[in-house]
């Protein structure tokens, strides 16, 4: 079972994540869209995938029973090559219905001071 | 099938329906953006595994349909940093079969206008199927 007191709990990524060209390429090539400079809209679920992930499992996500509920993303700016991000992950919402269990993660990506982009990201665990 | 990447071309108008487009994808689409995206979860590329785990075949990333939107949102805006929001729940799975180019029809009505945004409403379908719920994005204006 999920930690019922996570809520509220967040973790800084202890590295940054340096965007590269290369990687801005493939996603926008294995979507089918040619732009290359900035980064497509749901670009850096590539990069808080990782840092949620930690920060959920800590707390007993079982992911033999997760399904993806529900993505947001707040792009205050695309990512660029050279940009360095830090991501810092917070679980906002938890709750336990009809025997499923639902939990929703902030990722704040930071490039520096500047907040560049935020995402939500809601889990199902069945029951 | 073209609705110009002119944004300055674009009609602005609360209720307009912008121009649907489909995109086909099939089992290389998925392998590509899961070492794009990250996500090597087996249910998106491995048969056995799918099947073991309940679904009727590979499944797509509800990420990648997600990503579609994204990819038409900002066809529509013009340019990706327009595209300052984006949302969708994952409603139903898109199966891809072996050998098989699965299509996506992606479409969206503007539901709100004001003198710096408009809200999209997004419509995803596989063979007839919605596979997005309450998929919206916001296209600035400035």
């Amino acid at each position: 079972m999920f930690n019922p007191d996570a809520v509220g709990k967040s973790r800084k990524s202890s590295t940054t994540f340096k965007v590269t060209q290369e990687s801005i390429s493939n996603f926008a090539h294995a979507i089918g869209e040619s732009e290359i400079i900035n980064s497509s809209v749901t670009y850096s679920i590539m990069i808080s995938l990782g840092p949620s992930q930690a920060l959920l499992e800590e707390n007993g996500l079982d992911w033999t029973r997760v399904v993806h509920g529900d993505q947001k993303f707040q792009n205050n700016r695309p990512l660029h090559a050279g940009d360095e991000v830090t991501c810092t992950s917070t679980i906002e919402t938890y709750r336990a219905v009809a025997g499923n269990e639902i939990v929703t993660v902030r990722t704040d990506l930071h490039c520096e001071e500047e907040l560049a982009q935020v995402q939500w990201t809601t889990l199902v665990m069945r029951g | 099938m073209d609705h110009s990447g002119d944004a300055r071309m674009r009609k602005v108008e609360l209720g307009y329906q912008i121009p649907a487009e489909t995109y086909k994808i099939n089992r290389a689409t998925l392998v590509e953006y899961a070492n794009a995206g990250g996500d090597q979860n087996p249910i998106h590329q491995d048969e056995e595994v799918a099947k073991a785990v309940g679904l009727p075949d590979v499944i797509a990333h509800g990420m990648l349909t997600m990503a579609l939107a994204g990819r038409y949102v900002t066809k529509w805006a013009g340019h990706s940093a327009a595209v300052t929001e984006i949302s969708s729940r994952f409603t139903k799975p898109v199966v891809v079969p072996a050998g098989v180019d699965v299509e996506i029809t992606i479409s969206a009505v503007i539901e709100e206008v004001s003198a710096r945004q408009v809200k999209l409403d997004i419509t995803a379908e596989c063979a007839g199927v919605k596979v997005l719920g309450m998929a919206k994005a916001t296209v600035s204006l400035l």
